[in-house]
């Protein structure tokens, strides 16, 4: 390298960092620099592919990890009372001995960092050698380096399965369509393929791929850590804008899947690249107790300095009474003594050396030590597991162990969480008709039986169907023979493979048997389609071809192979046939076909006919589109899409449907029952099969994507023969409905408004079931229209500024004027044991919110099934469109529920109250000014249910609650819309389910199911805080008690601050004989056995609020320490005054009382005596007296000035020692056992009575729950034990207000306040 | 505290884990089920209630009764004698010395106090010296003396620890043994004399060794210069204390009670944990079994006043006691058992009526109330 001046060194390190700042930058290829220096390498400003995640380095290691400590409050504090003990006039111990225990905790914290660094420096040593190919002009070809030698401009060729090394602009892929598979598991946990697409036209890349050919500038953002977002352009060397997004960028760390080979352009590398920007470190969050906890370690601070002002004053006193200068006042080396003021200011400092343990250092380090201990505990329960995923409980936050034992609110997601989020098929509604699908029905009641067998009957009850038309052999002369076939041999995969369920798609959800009748209707439509010849197609197979394509579905075969090898290597069933996967796709797939020929085999050889017919008339097979000379892209596909799929034989039966949401997935397996089966997808065509066999390829002009604002998607599409451009979009209901040919339009036949009615009607009896529903639309866009709309679109998508609105301003242009096809009605199954644990969390005092997305019909019911509402609740709806309304509502509402919880008459008969509320009202009742009210009234609703909320509105609530109510909240969720919410809240969970990781990412903790939430909370969180609340408690207790005795001491010494105890005994005392049990007691102690908490869940409630860590209990807690050191302190004084006894001699029993009181306290408090509390306890006793007793019998004049020698023998041979420490330690704690068993036995609390009843034996105990449970009113979750007799007054509310509680109440704008008693069907399975 | 930061690691580096397809770990998450993983030990679950501690209370209560009395009559059987001789009062006979201040004078002041024993001492009577107000266990007062120069170090003998400061040197020679502690020891001597009925003057042999503890004696001071016959010259080239009249090898004629491992020395650097303390000064032992130790009867003490009281307020006091197992009289102990026993019995009754009041709802489990 040539050598530069520094001023040109500064100016291109000045220029660098300019570079990187900007909002945009500028990348071109490093091909035509190659060999150049760095100097003139255009790239050069941005940082290499090499990582670096260690925080130290080997030379800086001691002053960069001392700074690092130096950030804790607590060590300042430490090390400055060390050097504080070396200004001599001030100094309390011997300067050197008094770094001892700083200096171990800093050396072991240093030695921990130092380990985990070594770890991070090794992990990076290794991503950075990891070999990956670089293309060099030089050699013509893609070279062997290290991911470190990647520099951003270069060109990176990633093969199959291989982990993409840094974010790269994919510029070509081994896919004729330009497509590259990734998985992105590595980065958010998603397991689903996603797709990504080349950009084409950049480079030469026929025959073969030429990055020298790459010449255009490349335009990108600053690099931020959005893992779902990109923004970037190329501008070729003629000026032209070429746009891409996130799906032309392969993130570093994904791994290329079901892609030979994809070559991509360097963007960011390094640490700029998007999953190192993601790279955060563990969460911290403070929690409630530790709030708390400071606030007490500021009295204590407040404790000292006036226990220090004492010590001061009293030394200035002590020293003005002297009537002359006595012997023992020792000057300083110069013969002078400090006038008594001086004295009494230097004593000040010595007595904070002296008394420093009173603020409690060591009870961060104890916290952090015990709430590791019950992490370990909580992760390894083995309730909180699942089977299924091989899954425990992940604590992501490590320090808010004990908030779970106090939270008072929750606010959980609907789909996902409180549901399975596995969606099933129910029932559809196409042109007005409604198709109830019962056999569907009657399937999914048997399948839902755990049992094997079961299963295995209703398959061998279904007769094989004959293959229908889309297959090679469908023709085959001998149906029978085949049927057979496949028959015997599917029965016996599926009865050895019934619980080997994959991880996505259970068969629970990919089959569907079809409804006869709307069979019927297709077959028929088909036909009569096929006769007419007709361009418009049948609405019938409109809807299914609409199911079919208009979804983001991905359709692998590949990938098959690799989800079942993750399921088996995770639940260990490595001897499983390899063939499992196929197989259950191909029993759904011929699912359908048995019924319909089993029923009317006659018939359907009739249809038969006529489909062949049809096929040979009317639908152009591929051949011929393909001679016809049609676009593109539809050539390539049909040409292509045999050498992709493998042999058709084979196709339908591997295929396997991956969807980023699983209601996608239902629809297109609900489109494949009737015969219209998704074949393939690539970002230009989809490929479905009709029922004829025949196989259509659209071409796919755009995706307009799902946004939470719009609510629904839409897929424009060029039909294969009709050349139509057809825009099929699907949506929420009334998302859909209001874009539909305005019904006042003239050229709206009455029948299409009597259909939209229909199925309005047809929608909101779904959604009283609680199925989650879906409109179909179709549109049929002029070529003109599209050409005008491309080009914007075109538009939108090159913009850098404002993409999202763009974008989404331009699909909105198109969805309009819609057509309806049909709509869908979607199961979500209720998970496992929910009403249960939502029955058991009221009981425990906690309001559960629930915040979904739903329309507020599916979430009532879903409220009813998971008995979030009851049937005698009192139900507020509020829903309307404007602020006044909405005003007023409220003020109504809360006068209403005011007057009636005030009513004295009514303590014991209020109904419950609930209120369900959508989102627009929502939003005008968290509006500033109404506020205050919306949350008032909800304070008074046992359970609010919040509908049609956006994942904004879902934090927001959890924010207005935490800030308004001051209560401690939990949110749990599952999907990346209850992201917000779950930071937003105090305690946020993630359910590790169907809908990726970004839920659990964001997590404090994660499980697996709702229903651990019982057993978290009720359990582990009762556990959890009353631990570490006693814990921090006795912590407090102990420090204060035994830095007491130093205290009163000084008043017999001239407040000179002599310890009586040696300086190493003090030190041991904290380090070894007391700080054991204290941590055991905030890890292991057990107050209630699990099987009580869960019983009674009433039990919770000890922990909400204020809970036990309160007030009151600090100070009593400290009056007591008080009490008990001046016990300890002035039995051995009085027995010992006007003795011979010396200091040290004076300071062994009390040093043996005090460790007796404090272990015997700690025994009183201990609920539970395990062999290890034993071994502790008794450990601990037996550590002191063997260390100080080695310690006095060995060190004669080791510690100068101080000397215990033959102190504790000597000590230990007088029976008076014996006599005395007995004595006191009684004495010490007969108030707090006196207090204790008087409180026992006077005023049991709940948690005392439920021990007594943890003594019973099993048996009785549940009985004896079981009655107490009857007697606090039938397990109904009232507040406070309630008796719940059944209200003669529950229609109170009736007559308040006329009860009108139809569908058009809910959605209109006016509120209701009744009580739903039976006006919802209960069809979901509680 | 220390395992603390051991076990806190926390799993901060969120990196991507290179790991091919399949290449996980085979082995399940599965938490183990064992009784201390799932936290179902067996374990004793003692709740405090008036029926289970009631005979906790009884048994202490029975217990500590006994004891108490047993203290209490031992305590009332040591007999004990003291006297101030400190002379703040015109009429003491020590008021003359007490006036005259001087650590070093040369000419001793005696003061005789005249005195009656009303009781027969039988067994070995202790002879203490009582200080009060002197705050031997001020901190800095405490740190000053050098224990290795005490065990007969000869470095630290030639050269005393900074702590012994400004005790530590004397014109320029090392002070043996350095110090506060050393330099203001207590130096009144006592001479006991029992007046005969028949008018003879006896002087009662007191006994200057077996004062000091074992270990202190044979292992913790030692004389510099190995069993060295001649202290002086072991002591060579240090000086006294500046309040001593006598260097410390001239301490005491016998050998074994001389320099640093002289008795009184020892004792007096036995720093009292309280302002107010004694110090073993002679033990008058007990010569048969026929003739009490001290019989009644008129005793004459002699004391030579030097040392002195009056720059603290002090006082000092001559007491003779005889001890017994639980060492000097000592009624504080013997009451504190009898009352925390009562109390107890009491408790126990209280608890007893409680129990039976309440016992039977906290029992039948009618936890709802």
């Amino acid at each position: 390298m040539t050598w530069r001046s520094p001023l040109a060194l500064l100016r291109d390190a000045l220029r660098g960092q300019r570079a990187r700042e900007k909002e945009l930058r500028n990348l071109v290829s490093n091909l035509p620099y190659e060999g150049l220096e760095k100097g003139k390498q255009p790239n050069r400003h941005f940082p290499g592919n090499a990582i670096k995640t260690t925080k130290y380095t080997l030379l800086l290691f001691i002053p960069m990890n001392l700074f690092e400590q130096f950030h804790r409050l607590a060590n300042i504090y430490f090390v400055g009372l060390a050097i504080l003990n070396f200004v001599p006039v001030v100094n309390a111990f011997q300067p050197e001995v008094a770094l001892i225990p700083i200096c171990i905790i800093m050396a072991l914290t240093a030695l921990k960092d130092a380990w985990e660094d070594f770890r991070r420096y090794q992990s990076d040593r290794k991503l950075n050698n990891t070999p990956c190919l670089i293309y060099s002009r030089k050699e013509k070809q893609f070279m062997e380096r290290r991911w470190k030698d990647v520099r951003v401009g270069d060109f990176v060729k990633v093969f199959c399965n291989e982990i993409v090394p840094a974010d790269l602009l994919l510029l070509h892929t081994s896919d004729p369509n330009g497509v590259c598979h990734i998985e992105t598991a590595n980065l958010d946990g998603e397991t689903n393929l996603k797709q990504r697409r080349a950009m084409s036209g950049l480079c030469i890349s026929d025959p073969e791929f030429k990055p020298e050919s790459f010449d255009s500038l490349v335009v990108c953002e600053r690099p931020n850590n959005n893992l779902n977002h990109f923004k970037c352009y190329a501008e070729k060397p003629d000026k032209e804008k070429v746009g891409a997004g996130i799906e032309s960028l392969l993130l570093r760390g994904c791994t290329v899947r079901n892609t030979d080979t994809a070559v991509g352009f360097v963007v960011y590398a390094g640490h700029e690249t998007k999953s190192m920007l993601n790279n955060n470190g563990p969460r911290y969050k403070r929690s409630k107790l530790e709030r708390k906890l400071n606030i007490d370690v500021i009295f204590c601070v407040i404790l000292l300095f006036a226990m220090c002002l004492v010590g001061s004053l009293g030394h200035f006193v002590w020293l003005q009474k002297q009537p002359g200068v006595p012997p023992y006042l020792v000057a300083d080396s110069n013969g002078h003594l400090d006038s008594p003021g001086l004295s009494a200011f230097y004593m000040f400092f010595t007595m904070i050396i002296l008394l420093q343990v009173l603020i409690p250092i060591s009870l961060y380090v104890s916290i952090e030590l015990v709430k590791i201990g019950q992490i370990f505990f909580i992760a390894n329960d083995i309730d909180l597991y699942d089977e299924e995923t091989d899954s425990r409980v992940q604590c992501k936050a490590l320090n808010i162990t004990e908030d779970l034992g106090q939270i008072e609110y929750i606010f959980s997601d609907k789909t996902g969480t409180l549901t399975e989020n596995k969606m099933v098929f129910r029932r559809c509604s196409i042109m007005g008709t409604e198709y109830a699908h019962k056999e569907n029905a009657v399937r999914l009641a048997v399948l839902e039986e755990p049992e094997e067998s079961e299963e295995d009957v209703i398959f061998n009850q279904q007769p094989r169907p004959p293959k229908t038309g889309w297959s090679l052999d469908s023709e085959d002369a001998n149906p029978e023979e085949t049927q057979h076939h496949h028959c015997s041999r599917r029965k016996s995969k599926v009865a050895g493979n019934a619980q080997s369920d994959v991880a996505f798609s259970s068969p629970l959800e990919t089959e569907v048997i079809p409804d006869r009748k709307l069979l019927q209707q297709i077959s028929r439509a088909e036909s009569s389609s096929g006769r007419s010849g007709s361009r418009e197609m049948d609405p019938y197979l409109e809807f299914f071809l609409a199911l079919a394509i208009c979804n983001t579905v991905v359709v692998s075969m590949a990938t098959a192979q690799r989800r079942r090898m993750s399921v088996f290597s995770r639940s260990h069933q490595a001897s499983n046939p390899p063939d499992t996967l196929p197989n259950l796709a191909k029993m759904s797939g011929s699912l359908r076909r048995f019924i319909t020929s089993w029923q009317r085999k006659p018939k359907r050889n009739r249809i038969f006919s006529e489909d062949s017919v049809i096929e040979e008339d009317h639908f152009n097979p591929p051949v011929k589109t393909e001679g016809s000379g049609a676009i593109s892209g539809l050539q390539t596909c049909s040409l292509h899409a045999p050498s992709q799929d493998g042999k058709p034989a084979t196709t339908s039966d591997n295929l396997s449907y991956e969807a980023e949401s699983p209601d996608e997935a239902a629809l297109v397996y609900a489109a494949k029952a009737y015969g219209f089966t998704l074949m393939g997808r690539t970002p230009n065509s989809v490929t479905v099969s009709l029922p004829s066999g025949k196989e259509l390829v659209f071409e796919v002009l755009d995706t307009l994507a799902f946004d939470s604002v719009r609510k629904r998607m839409s897929i424009l599409v060029r039909h294969p023969i009709t050349k139509e451009y057809v825009l099929y979009s699907k949506g929420a209901d009334y998302a859909i409905m209001e874009l539909l040919g305005t019904p006042y339009a003239e050229h709206l036949c009455g029948k299409q408004k009597s259909i939209a009615a229909d199925t309005q009607r047809h929608l909101d009896c779904y959604a009283r079931e609680g199925l989650r529903t879906l409109c179909f639309t179709k549109k049929v866009v002029s070529e003109k229209e599209y050409e005008s709309w491309s080009v914007n679109r075109q538009r939108a998508l090159a913009a850098m500024e404002n993409r999202e609105e763009l974008t989404m301003d331009t699909a909105v242009q198109l969805e309009t004027n819609l057509s309806l096809l049909g709509a869908t009605g979607i199961e979500d199954r209720l998970q496992e044991g929910v009403p249960d644990t939502i029955v058991a969390l009221r009981e425990a005092g906690i309001q559960v919110w629930v915040l979904t997305g739903d329309k507020p019909e599916t979430a009532v019911n879903i409220g009813y099934a998971c008995r979030l509402l009851e049937e005698e609740d009192l139900v507020i709806n509020m829903s309307c469109k404007n602020t006044l309304a909405c005003t007023s509502i409220l003020d109504c509402a809360l006068e209403e529920v005011r007057r009636y919880s005030n009513d004295p008459r009514n303590v014991d008969t209020t109904p419950d109250i609930s209120l369900v509320i959508d989102g627009r009202t929502l939003t005008m009742a968290l509006s500033s000014d109404l506020q205050e009210r919306f949350v008032d009234l909800a304070k008074h609703c046992r359970t609010v249910l919040c509908c049609r909320v956006t994942p904004l509105q879902k934090s927001r609530v959890v924010k207005v609650v935490r800030e308004k109510l001051k209560v401690m909240t939990l949110a749990i969720g599952d999907g990346a819309n209850d992201v917000n919410m779950i930071q937003a809240a105090d305690i946020g969970i993630g359910i590790s389910g169907q809908e990726g990781m970004q839920a659990v990412m964001a997590s404090d903790f994660a499980i697996s199911h709702f229903k651990h939430l019982k057993k978290l909370l009720l359990v582990h969180g009762h556990w959890c805080y009353t631990r570490l609340a006693n814990m921090i408690i006795y912590f407090f207790y102990k420090n204060v008690a035994y830095v007491n005795l130093l205290f009163w001491y000084q008043f017999f010494c001239g407040f000179s601050g002599t310890a009586m105890i040696d300086y190493w005994l003090m030190i041991f005392f904290n380090l070894f004989f007391t700080s054991v049990p204290p941590i055991m007691f905030g890890i292991m102690d057990k107050d209630i056995s699990a099987e009580m908490l869960l019983g009674v869940p009433e039990l919770y409630r000890m922990g909400q609020g204020a809970g036990e860590y309160n007030f009151k209990t600090f100070w009593i807690s400290m009056l007591d320490a008080f009490y008990q050191s001046l016990v300890c302190f002035f039995i051995p004084y009085i027995a010992y005054r006007d003795s011979d006894i010396d200091v040290f001699t004076f300071g062994t029993p009390l040093n043996t009382i005090s460790l007796f009181t404090i272990l015997l306290h700690l025994s009183i408090e201990i609920k539970a005596w395990t062999v290890v509390h034993w071994v502790i306890i008794l450990g601990s006793v037996a550590i002191f007296f063997i260390v100080t007793l080695a310690y006095s019998g060995t060190c004669i004049t080791c510690n100068p000035p101080s000397n215990p020698y033959w102190i504790l023998q000597t000590q230990m041979a007088d029976p008076m020692f014996y006599l005395i420490c007995v004595i006191t330690t009684v004495v010490a704690l007969l108030p707090r056992y006196i207090f204790h068993v008087l409180r026992n036995s006077i005023a049991p609390s709940p948690l005392v009575q439920a021990r007594h009843l943890d003594k019973l034996d099993p048996s009785t105990r549940n009985q004896w729950i079981k009655e107490w449970r009857s007697f606090r009113g039938g397990g109904q979750g009232k507040r406070s034990g309630l008796s719940t007799p059944p209200s003669p007054t529950l229609e109170m509310p009736v007559e308040i207000l006329p009860q009108s509680p139809t569908a058009s109440d809910i959605t209109g704008d006016e509120f209701t306040l009744n009580v739903i008693t039976e006006n919802y069907q209960r069809p979901l399975h509680t | 505290m220390i395992g603390a930061m051991m076990a806190s690691s926390y799993n901060e580096d969120g990196h991507i884990t290179v790991s091919g397809p399949g290449g996980g770990t085979l082995r399940s998450k599965k938490p183990e089920n064992t009784a201390f993983k799932q936290q179902r030990l067996p374990a004793w679950q003692p709740i405090l209630t008036a029926g289970t501690v009631l005979p906790a209370f009884f048994i202490i209560g029975l217990i500590f009764i006994p004891i108490g009395i047993g203290l209490y009559v031992t305590s009332n059987n040591i007999k004990e004698f003291e006297i101030d001789y400190t002379g703040e009062d015109v009429s003491s006979p020590c008021f003359n010395c007490s006036q005259s201040f001087s650590w070093n004078s040369t000419r001793p002041c005696t003061c005789v106090i005249p005195f009656y024993l009303e009781q027969p001492y039988e067994s070995s009577v202790f002879m203490y010296y009582g200080l009060s107000n002197f705050y031997q266990n001020h901190r800095r007062y405490v740190k000053s003396r050098d224990d290795s120069q005490l065990n007969g170090d000869m470095e630290s003998l030639l050269k005393p620890s900074k702590e012994c400061e400004p005790y530590a040197m004397n014109e320029n020679k090392p002070i043996a043994p350095c110090g506060a502690i050393a330099n203001s020891m207590f130096n009144d001597t006592f001479e006991l004399f029992y007046n005969d009925p028949n008018g003879t003057k006896v002087q009662i042999p007191l006994s200057n060794t077996g004062i000091a503890w074992w270990t202190d004696k044979h292992v913790k001071f030692r004389n510099p210069g190995l069993n060295n016959p001649n202290l002086t010259a072991a002591f060579q080239g240090t000086t006294k204390p500046v309040n001593w009249r006598r260097p410390v090898y001239e301490l005491d004629s016998a050998p074994d009670n001389n320099g640093f491992i002289n008795e009184d020395f020892i004792v007096w650097m036995r720093t009292a944990a309280l302002p107010t303390f004694r110090k073993l000064y002679r033990i008058i032992n007990k010569t048969s079994n026929m003739v009490p130790t001290l019989p009644r009867g008129n005793y004459t003490l002699e004391v030579v006043y030097n040392y002195p009281v009056r720059s603290f307020d002090g006082r000092k006091r001559m007491i003779l006691s005889t001890i017994s197992w639980m060492g000097g009289k000592n009624p504080f102990l013997g009451i504190a058992y009898i009352t925390v026993g009562s109390v107890c019995f009491f408790l126990g009754v209280v608890l007893l009526i409680i129990h039976h009041k309440c016992g039977n709802r906290s029992n039948s489990a009618d936890i709802s109330n």
